[in-house]
């Protein structure tokens, strides 16, 4: 844009008799600098308003919450509500559960997971193509259609209703996306540093632990938040896969429809703590997974 | 897996004496399979397995191969509403939150001032669950929330948003929360496409005098293209999974695909017609990705 203008107030200029200054463009640039900041501030609110709104529900006692209309600010300051919550039946067990899950398909996902996607990223190796193809299908199925056979197996083997068993579906689901994100880490660390690890006289596996694994951890880091992430938000197969060990949103769906408004408030604000702390840490390698994953 | 790494394993030792360097890639190959081997096996016995098995499930009965869990499934009154709702949800949603991701990350590519911040807050509802964005529009739209009693400081007459017979209502708030939470997604995926995009070229169709509209389209959407179809495939494809945001903000009165799967699974019992469903849910996925790539594919042909 800049430029157009800027040619036209060369035209405006020479055809104007005084040498005066055009300000024109400038209040045109002005003006749209004032439409860009009031467009990016409607749609913070837009995005930060629900969240302000359930943290205020979650943190106003549960008198507050009877009164009607309710209050928008936080002048009714109490943790009634969310202690109340915590202390409902399964929620802290709920809590516990999907700590565990989140934290166990974090460590099977990358023990799995590094060394493909080491694999993908230093290997050609015959099949490559297929394979990699063979993780995109994996990643667009959807997650029903595993968690009911799954429920059933389990119940076969005995692992039905365990953290064991969400943690098996939850590692399926993210591990095509954990090979893909550290393949795309992998192929940032320079062949050379290994090369001259492996001169120096370290071993191929010492050469990758030592030299490798060191470089790729601010990536796998990030990968790992990304793994946990899904891992705590996933209610569908956490729901059908247990009955008495559920994970907090299995928990909360589960007894969605028998529970007070501020029970559910302070369950959604729980829920959504998590995102808060996660984007914030993520937020610098959020474009770059995206972008380095996808294709 | 031994028999036939074993050639590959002794191929490098050939090649040296032929000109060129293929021979140090391919010498990976029983190494790589190695590693790659446990994720093939777990990825083989918990997408494979089940599969088959949901298969046959959903084709299972009391005596043998049977078609009545389809039949179940479709006579059940719950059935073509979940059907028909998640399709209109899809068919509105989509264009909606391809035009408002598309809005936000050129916002953010004009760098205004405290776009970091911006970035961090539009992307919060990236890691948001659809149950928990669906407790957090409920604190907006239920007869004593946030809308209401902001219509009412304003004198004016609160709306029951949730019931059951304001259906234009209902799927408004399902909208809004699904359109809130999964934004996100697309605007991260355009922004790391605008990313790889050089500005030379809208610089150069600028000097040449196109405006701001004619550049979007004829320089910049094309140029998304890639980037624009992952977002459209994986939007699409999440988007059918929704359900807990529907079942959070209206309880059973909005019934959606993968909701009914839970029902049938959780409420009714009957995994032979969830399996059922879960397979329609897998088929129409299936087909729109392949649809999706297809019907891109022969347009970039078509234009070229």
């Amino acid at each position: 844009m800049s430029h157009a203008t800027t040619s036209r107030t060369a035209a405006a200029g020479a055809a104007r008799p005084e040498p005066g200054v055009d300000r024109r463009p400038l209040a045109r640039q002005r003006r749209n600098r004032v439409l860009l900041q009031v467009a990016c501030i409607l749609i913070t609110l837009f995005m930060a308003v629900p969240i302000y709104l359930i943290a205020l529900a979650a943190m106003s006692s549960r008198q507050s919450l009877q009164k009607f209309p309710l209050s928008f600010i936080p002048d009714n300051f109490s943790t009634d509500t969310m202690q109340t919550f915590l202390q409902s039946t399964g929620i802290l067990g709920g809590l516990i559960n999907s700590v565990q899950v989140g934290v166990f398909t974090l460590v099977l996902s990358l023990l799995i997971g590094i060394p493909a996607g080491y694999a993908v990223a230093r290997f050609a190796f015959r099949g490559r193509e297929p394979y990699q193809l063979f993780l995109l299908f994996t990643r667009a199925l959807p997650i029903v259609v595993l968690s009911v056979p799954l429920a059933q197996l389990f119940l076969q083997t005995g692992l039905y209703d365990s953290v064991f068993a969400v943690v098996l579906l939850h590692t399926a689901l993210a591990l095509p996306t954990t090979i893909l994100i550290t393949a795309s880490v992998f192929l940032g660390v320079p062949r050379d540093v290994e090369e001259a690890a492996r001169i120096f006289g370290c071993s191929p596996l010492q050469a990758f632990l030592k030299v490798v694994l060191p470089m790729a951890v601010p990536g796998i880091a990030a990968a790992s938040i990304f793994t946990f992430v899904m891992s705590w938000n996933e209610v569908l197969g956490a729901s059908i896969l247990t009955l008495n060990q559920r994970t907090l949103p299995a928990q909360v769906l589960s007894s969605l429809s028998e529970s007070p408004l501020a029970y559910r408030f302070a369950g959604g604000f729980l829920l959504v703590i998590p995102a808060l702390v996660f984007i914030f840490f993520m937020r610098r390698y959020l474009t770059n997974m995206w972008g380095s994953t996808i294709r | 897996m031994a028999a036939p790494d074993a050639p590959a394993a002794a191929r490098p030792h050939v090649p040296p004496a032929g000109p060129k360097a293929r021979a140090p890639r391919r010498k990976g190959n029983p190494a790589a399979l190695l590693l790659i081997a446990p994720s093939i096996v777990f990825m083989t016995l918990l997408f494979g397995w089940p599969m088959v098995s949901g298969i046959l499930q959903a084709f299972g009965g009391p005596e043998g191969l049977t078609t009545a869990n389809f039949t179940r499934m479709v006579q059940d009154p719950y059935f073509w509403s979940s059907v028909g709702n998640t399709l209109l949800l899809i068919v509105v949603m989509i264009p909606i939150q391809f035009v408002l991701a598309l809005a936000m990350a050129l916002l953010i590519r004009a760098k205004p001032r405290g776009a970091s911040a911006y970035f961090y807050i539009w992307a919060i509802p990236l890691a948001v669950s659809d149950l928990a964005a669906g407790l957090v529009w409920l604190t907006v739209f239920t007869d004593r929330g946030y809308l209401n009693s902001l219509l009412a400081s304003w004198g004016l007459q609160p709306v029951s948003w949730l019931a059951y017979d304001n259906y234009p209502s209902m799927f408004a708030t399902v909208l809004i929360a699904e359109v809130w939470r999964a934004t996100s997604l697309v605007f991260v995926i355009v922004v790391a496409g605008l990313q790889s995009i050089p500005k030379d070229y809208e610089e150069a169709a600028g000097v040449f005098g196109a405006s701001f509209w004619n550049r979007l389209w004829h320089v910049t959407l094309p140029l998304l293209r890639p980037s624009l179809q992952t977002a459209l495939i994986l939007r699409t494809i999440l988007a059918f999974q929704t359900f807990a945001v529907a079942l959070a903000l209206t309880g059973q009165n909005f019934p959606l695909v993968v909701g009914e799967t839970y029902r049938w699974y959780t409420g009714l019992q009957d995994p032979n017609v969830a399996s059922a469903l879960a397979l329609v849910v897998m088929a129409v996925s299936m087909v729109t990705a392949v649809g999706y790539l297809k019907l891109l594919r022969d347009q970039t042909e078509a234009a070229r």
